[in-house]
């Protein structure tokens, strides 16, 4: 696509149809946008209609367990989500805001481009892979048949590791190097100057970064489908065994609607509705947390 | 964005900074900057190794995946065909699923490129600045959307939807291989298979175009329009090429996404382990991903290693579009530093 010199004043011979090509491109452009954007609409509007029919008080109370036909709820499955994403949160959070610290504040060299490089490949890493990686890990140390709420957790954090390393390096980046020089000045060792100027001046953007990749692990559906496994009842221990979570539970409805498919079918447009508020509130609040106190970092 | 490299790093070393700034001789200052000296010494040891030790860590995990993958895969790799599931060799068992994931990323990629760098276009060029803001947070939004959620709507939504357009595509396009038919009644084709995906990648491709578009300088931009040309002229002349490699390394993210997606292809494709480019009957291959998702938790045994074995062949396979992909642009981003 190397660019042709602009040849003026044959240019200006047809004005008139590079008008009209440009009219037509900026439409095409337009048009291509439009439909771009048309399955965002089409989907939100057929999760919130089909969802509403059981978007009940029993959908939260209630748990599966039992249900053949009608009725029963995903109060098991909630937890679950809660309990694995805690749990993924807790490991990736300290592992991931640590090693964005390295590469902005002590990282040079080999060491500093290798994890640069290879937290961009694990962005890439399927989430299936993840979850086979975390059932490996403990089939071998259990055996074949282990199914807990931590491999699940675990299977996560290998998804949300690279997602909070890479949003906490953008944020500490912008922290003004002038600040660090200021601290320093002052006699602060580096670990109180990270510790009491950096991390304070870019916490906003932190938990903006660390709420944004809660969101996108929240819905994972396949690597907890090979760790956690699929139960109908409440557990909330993440080390006793198997655990439901929403994702798995709109898929298993899916799957296995039983008796009558219609009910199964609305219990999983439920909880992908569920699901879609969950995503779409954390992103909105981290949005929200970000305009009102992350603006001294740009 | 990596403009930090280039940045200088801190010039002033922690530790040795307070011996540097102070310039009172008191020696009551002093001796108390030497004890905080030292104690912001072993601090930073501790905090500097911490750190480290989380950089050290991911490392280990990324290997971790590839070796314990791999030993759990061993098994598979060595066993007699005989004992596999259907008695097929492993090869004979992952070529149709290699296949297949192949076939559903590439329909995904050669439909979502074209629209993610007309979206990017409009949200960098087109749309008015207070639009196309909004514009690119409905955008990322897209990207949020479980992927279990995408797999409903298309087997609900977009699957009997498609089904008048494919037996149009089967009664008049038929001689084409991808439309050959008969066309599924259902609508759990690979094209469909194949447009969710193209739905689901679209935002990573246009994020990566529009961050590059918008970087696009000024001054050409401007030197162009100043010479008379057009904004589609300009959009052609100057912010294409600036942005084609980084719509390359998008699209190859792109790629290595809709290669790994799982849930969205395992809800849709009605499978038959056959290898066909035929992309709107209901006889498909499967993926890898949908075929671990289907199969996994009903297997046992050898069959689970089987599975592992598969899995281990679409981590490489991820693993090398994404490095591509990461090399394109590590090199634009050396290219334009200079």
């Amino acid at each position: 696509m190397s660019a042709p010199p602009l040849d003026l004043t044959a240019a200006a011979g047809d004005l008139r149809l590079r008008r009209i090509k440009d009219r037509a491109a900026t439409a095409a452009i337009a048009a291509a946008f439009a439909v771009a954007v048309a399955p965002l609409v089409s989907l939100l509007y057929e999760v919130t209609s089909r969802g509403l029919a059981r978007f009940d008080a029993a959908f939260f109370t209630e748990t599966a367990r039992g249900v053949v036909g009608e009725g029963g709820g995903a109060a098991h499955a909630i937890v679950g989500t809660l309990v694995i994403t805690g749990v993924a949160t807790l490991i990736s959070v300290p592992i991931g805001i640590l090693a964005a610290i390295y590469l902005t504040e002590y990282g040079n060299g080999r060491l500093r481009r290798a994890l640069t490089f290879f937290v961009d490949v694990m962005t890439g890493i399927p989430s299936i892979v993840a979850g086979l990686f975390a059932f490996a890990v403990f089939a071998l140390i259990f055996g074949p048949g282990i199914r807990l709420g931590v491999m699940g957790a675990v299977a996560l954090s290998v998804l949300m590791i690279p997602i909070v390393v890479r949003a906490s390096e953008e944020v500490l980046k912008v922290v003004p190097q002038s600040l660090r020089e200021a601290s320093y000045a002052l006699g602060v060792p580096k670990w109180r100057t990270i510790t009491k100027v950096v991390l304070p001046t870019a916490l906003a953007g932190l938990v903006t970064g660390v709420m944004l990749a809660v969101a996108r692990i929240i819905g994972e559906t396949a690597p907890l489908l090979v760790t956690t496994g699929v139960i109908d009842s409440m557990n909330a221990n993440p080390f006793e065994g198997r655990m439901q979570n929403l994702a798995v539970y709109a898929f298993n409805e899916y799957r296995n609607p039983g008796v009558m498919k219609e009910a199964a079918f609305d219990r999983a447009w439920a909880a992908a509705l569920a699901l879609l508020l969950i995503v779409m509130l954390l992103s909105l609040i981290a949005r929200v947390i970000y305009r009102r106190h992350g603006t001294e970092l740009r | 964005m990596r403009s930090g490299r280039g940045r200088d790093r801190s010039p002033v070393a922690g530790r040795r900074s307070p011996g540097r700034v102070t310039t009172s001789s008191s020696v009551e200052r002093a001796g108390a900057l030497a004890v905080r000296r030292r104690a912001g010494g072993a601090g930073d040891v501790v905090f500097r190794r911490l750190s480290t030790g989380a950089a050290l860590t991911i490392l280990i995990v990324l290997a971790g995946v590839a070796v314990f993958l791999a030993a759990e895969a061993l098994p598979a790799i060595t066993a007699d065909p005989a004992e596999l599931p259907e008695g097929k060799s492993l090869v004979e068992y992952i070529a149709p699923l290699a296949f297949g994931t192949v076939l559903a990323a590439l329909i995904a990629v050669v439909v979502a490129v074209p629209l993610a760098a007309a979206v990017a276009l409009f949200i960098s060029h087109v749309a008015p600045r207070r639009l196309a803001l909004t514009l690119g947070y409905v955008v990322d939004l897209l990207a949020a959307i479980p992927s279990i959620v995408y797999g409903l709507w298309g087997i609900f939504v977009l699957g009997p939807a498609s089904v008048g357009a494919t037996e149009w595509l089967a009664e008049n396009l038929g001689f084409i291989p991808f439309f050959e038919g008969p066309a599924s009644a259902t609508g759990r084709t690979m094209l469909v298979a194949g447009l969710v995906l193209a739905v689901m990648i679209l935002p990573i491709v246009s994020a990566v175009a529009r961050e590059v578009f918008a970087q696009t300088p000024r001054r050409l931009q401007e030197g162009a329009l100043a010479l008379g040309a057009t904004r589609w002229e300009m959009i052609r002349m100057v912010v294409l090429p600036f942005g084609r490699s980084a719509l390359i390394s998008g699209a190859m993210l792109g790629l290595g996404r809709a290669l790994g997606e799982t849930m969205a292809v395992t809800i849709i494709l009605s499978v038959s382990g056959v290898i066909t480019l035929n992309l709107i009957s209901s006889a498909n291959p499967s993926t890898i991903a949908a075929n671990i998702a289907l199969d996994f938790p009903e297997s046992s045994g050898l069959a689970i290693n089987a599975l592992i074995a598969s899995g281990l062949v679409l981590f490489a396979i991820t693993l090398v579009v994404n490095m591509a992909a990461r090399a394109v642009i590590a090199r634009r981003a050396n290219g334009e530093g200079s």
